[in-house]
């Protein structure tokens, strides 16, 4: 009984503790939990846009050449897409949970505006995944190129949603397309205003185009490591070729929509650039630093400074001599703390950095292509081509600590600040716990089912139907080949 | 206008009840279906019924969350405030049930597979429960209006939620039970099909009762929707009745086809009598639909993109729905062996 009594004032002490570390101010952690989770759902992304469009070349190939390899290439592919698809519904429900749990007055204020573009987004998605288990069930039941024309809505409704949802972030950065009344409640919306706001365009490019070149090296690069451990055969020259021709194209093409970006948001939100190129106070003829960072007392030090090339770059019309605002140009309560400036910077300077990388890469390939009419030989732009997937997914990730972290402290541009959006309940460290562990463990299974299933498909040589999300169960047909030709 | 998408909302819940909710119900069944050899049979027909659309029902999901914080932000504030504990059981159950489902297929040992299988069986039962006791905090008011945060656990701790909450659980049982019925008999499988009968006839039988309790439940803590359920909001009680009672005479006379239909029915007209016996209000007697509702603006963009849906969606997925319904010919839906022999590789 004593003891028993001693269980009981152990637990009771327990709960009590518990509720006092659970009273902890939730805005750092709903901010955690939200980009850890945003952070993990932009790297199923680019394979939910842009691997459809790959899928379709392989398809096409496969039917106009009568290529069996390019055949059994878009079979898998759109198995494993399948996967990456159902892992991303899956990582978007939450984050549509997310929005309300986490930032309840936000969607409360802003919702009949900010909310708009996810109608759109979801009709896109919806058309997205009937078209996937189309295509999937398609290749026994459709005329082969009846079934590939069912697979071009999958690789639209990619480009169409991510705009959508582009288009709801780049509303926080140039929130457009209400009127409040003197209470600051939105009395009316305009919905074409909201959507086509001015930030969009621009922001919506950059991260198309990203999706294409994130998911086009990605995949690449599983190829590269295929080649590089010996499978030198057609089906991998055409896994790589396909989509790392796909990222090379893309790239150049990204640099220059982000360049455009950057002169964007130099023009529209000074405050962001101003921490993007460590500008602590107003002036003309500001050095491109490159890392170095920010000190409390406004000066930068470390890094390597380029004289004169962040003014340059910002408008070469007026060159050296364009002047920059400084962060100190706003009050400190309206502008990024030094930690998220030095972020920002960081951040900005590894997006550069990698994708300059990714271009030479594409320039190398592109060269050989150009000259030679095949793809770089040797080990060495197999080794590099194996990193560029990650080296990819690293990039964009950096894009998207930029564009966020730079809003701060905003999450409504000069209008709402994240402290005033974020919920109330305390207990947000817990979810945010219980959040990451569910994901690494949904990373994980991501990642195993995809390598299970490359083990299966490789000890059974041609298509073979499994059970994947969306795929019919049934026997192989080895006469596919046969029944394919138009 | 907010009355047109109060209306789409309310056609969107039962969707996401009729389709989502078989989901769940499918992870009841593997979780009760006993121990790894005599259940391998039944969890095999689950497993092969639920692939096909995995998670993709939450496509509904989203658009009723969408739908709700356009239209009506500052209710969806409220609610979200309010319901903040089995809204994230729920989110965190819908990961969890998606990854183990996946996970247990790729994974080798029994032991190992039997822990994910439970994991998925049970976010299953307490995804649909979480749902389920939120409308029923919801219906018996007690989530305030005007985006203040309600009570954070007697909101859906309460005899109401309880009651709606078991009452998800057994429907999304039941809906499961008489799609797997259907299920299995396509696949040629009558001791299966039979299984799942039975199992469809025990979970319409509790259905009803948690539905009598509910009503007991309800007239006591929610006496406005429950006024207007006898009254204005009958007819679709009558149907669901009706319906319901059909299908389960349908089920025990071993007629499966029509059963599917009937049931279906049934469960959605309780969210429809739901949502009616609510009316006008979207806060049980603190706010109505009309004063919640966002700017014109807002709701004739929600119509654009639900009519968008009608005219792009709809024809696909009636194409799906075919190709569907022909997918399994008897002579398919056999394990392939070599499919099999790259579990037993170490992963």
């Amino acid at each position: 009984m004593a003891v028993h009594q001693e269980v009981g004032v152990i637990v009771g002490e327990t709960l009590t503790g518990l509720a006092t570390m659970a009273a902890v101010n939730p805005v750092p952690w709903a901010r955690s939990q939200m980009a850890f989770t945003l952070g993990f759902h932009i790297i199923l992304v680019p394979l939910g846009v842009s691997w459809a469009f790959m899928v379709l070349i392989a398809n096409y190939r496969a039917l106009r050449k009568d290529d069996r390899a390019a055949l059994v290439l878009a079979q898998r592919w759109s198995k494993y897409m399948a996967i990456t698809f159902a892992v991303g519904a899956v990582t978007g429900t939450v984050l549509s949970f997310e929005f309300g749990l986490l930032w309840p007055r936000f969607m409360g204020i802003w919702g009949e505006a900010f909310g708009i573009p996810f109608a759109f987004e979801g009709l896109f998605f919806f058309t997205e995944a009937i078209f996937v288990a189309i295509y999937i069930f398609g290749w026994r039941r459709l005329k082969p190129w009846t079934h590939f024309w069912t697979g071009v809505p999958i690789a639209l409704a990619g480009v169409f949603g991510s705009v959508s949802v582009v288009a709801a972030n780049a509303w926080m950065n140039a929130p457009s397309g209400f009127t409040a009344n003197a209470q600051g409640e939105i009395i009316d919306v305009d919905p074409l205003a909201v959507i086509f706001n001015d930030a969009m365009p621009l922001q919506a490019a950059h991260m198309v185009v990203a999706a294409y070149l994130v998911g086009g090296f990605l995949i690449a690069s599983v190829y590269a490591v295929g080649m590089l451990r010996g499978r030198v055969d057609r089906y991998h020259k055409l896994g790589f070729t396909i989509p790392f021709t796909v990222a090379a194209v893309a790239t150049p093409i990204q640099i220059g929509v982000g360049d455009t970006l950057a002169r964007w948001v130099y023009d529209n939100q000074p405050v962001k650039f101003a921490a993007i190129e460590l500008v602590p106070t107003t002036s003309s003829d500001v050095p491109e630093t490159l890392l170095g960072h920010l000190n409390e007392d406004g000066t930068v030090t470390g890094g390597i400074p380029i004289p004169g090339m962040a003014s340059w770059l910002s408008d070469p019309g007026t060159g050296r001599s364009t002047v920059i605002q400084g962060l100190d140009s706003v009050p400190a309560d309206t502008r990024p703390t030094v930690l998220e400036a030095n972020v920002v910077h960081l951040a900005w300077d590894v997006m550069v950095g990698l994708g300059s990388l990714l271009l030479l890469l594409a320039v190398w390939y592109g060269a050989v292509w150009l000259f030679r009419r095949r793809m770089p030989a040797g080990k060495w732009f197999l080794r590099v081509a194996a990193c560029s997937g990650v080296l990819a997914v690293v990039t964009m990730e950096a894009g998207w600590v930029l564009t966020e972290v730079g809003r701060q402290p905003w999450i409504v541009y000069n209008l709402m600040k994240v402290e005033a959006a974020a919920t109330g309940n305390t207990g947000v460290w817990i979810t945010f716990i219980a959040v990451i562990v569910l994901y690494l463990a949904l990373g994980v299974t991501t990642i195993m089912v995809l390598r299970s299933m490359s083990r299966r498909f490789r000890r059974a040589g041609g298509f073979l139907d499994m059970e994947t999300p969306y795929g019919p169960a049934e026997k192989p047909e080895p006469a596919k080949a046969a029944e394919s030709e138009p | 206008m907010s009355t047109a998408v109060a209306a789409v909302l309310l056609v969107a819940l039962a969707t996401y009840a009729v389709f989502g909710g078989a989901d769940f119900g499918a992870g009841f069944w593997d979780l009760i279906a006993g121990g790894p050899e005599r259940g391998a049979a039944p969890r095999g027909l689950i497993e092969r019924s639920i692939g096909p659309v995995w998670e993709a029902n939450h496509v509904w999901l989203i658009f009723i969350f969408v739908v709700t914080w356009s239209a009506f932000p500052t209710t969806y504030q409220s609610i979200t405030l309010t319901m903040f504990v089995p809204l994230t059981i729920a989110a965190l159950g819908i990961v969890l049930r998606g990854a183990s489902f996946a996970f247990r297929k790729s994974v080798v040992t029994v032991r190992v597979r039997r822990v994910f299988g439970g994991a998925f069986a049970l976010s299953s039962v307490l995804v649909p429960f979480c749902f389920g006791a939120i409308a029923g905090g919801i219906a018996s008011g007690r989530v305030p209006a005007g985006g203040v945060a309600g009570d954070p656990v007697g909101s859906w701790l309460n005899p109401t939620s309880l009651v709606t909450g078991g009452l998800a659980v057994v429907l999304a049982a039941y809906l499961a039970a008489v799609y797997l019925v259907w299920d299995a008999r396509r696949a040629g499988d009558t001791a299966l099909a039979g299984y799942f009968r039975r199992r469809a006839v025990v979970s319409a039988v509790v259905a009803a009762i948690v539905a009598v309790i509910g009503f007991v439940v309800l007239s006591a803590s929610a006496p406005y929707v429950f006024g207007r359920l006898t009254s204005w909001a009958l007819p679709p009680v009558v149907l669901s009745v009706l319906a319901g009672f059909g299908a389960l005479v349908l089920l025990v006379r071993d007629a499966a086809r029509g059963a599917r239909v009937l049931a279906v029915v049934a469960v959605a007209c309780i969210i429809f009598s739901w949502g009616v016996a609510q009316w006008p209000y979207l806060l049980p007697e603190s706010l109505t639909v009309s004063a919640a509702a966002a700017p014109t603006g807002t709701l004739i963009a929600l119509l654009v993109a639900v009519g968008g849906a009608v005219l792009i969606v709809l024809p696909g997925f009636v194409l799906l729905y075919v190709l569907d319904q022909r997918r399994l010919l008897p002579e398919e839906g056999v394990e392939d062996p070599a499919d099999r022999a790259g579990d037993t590789e170490p992963g």
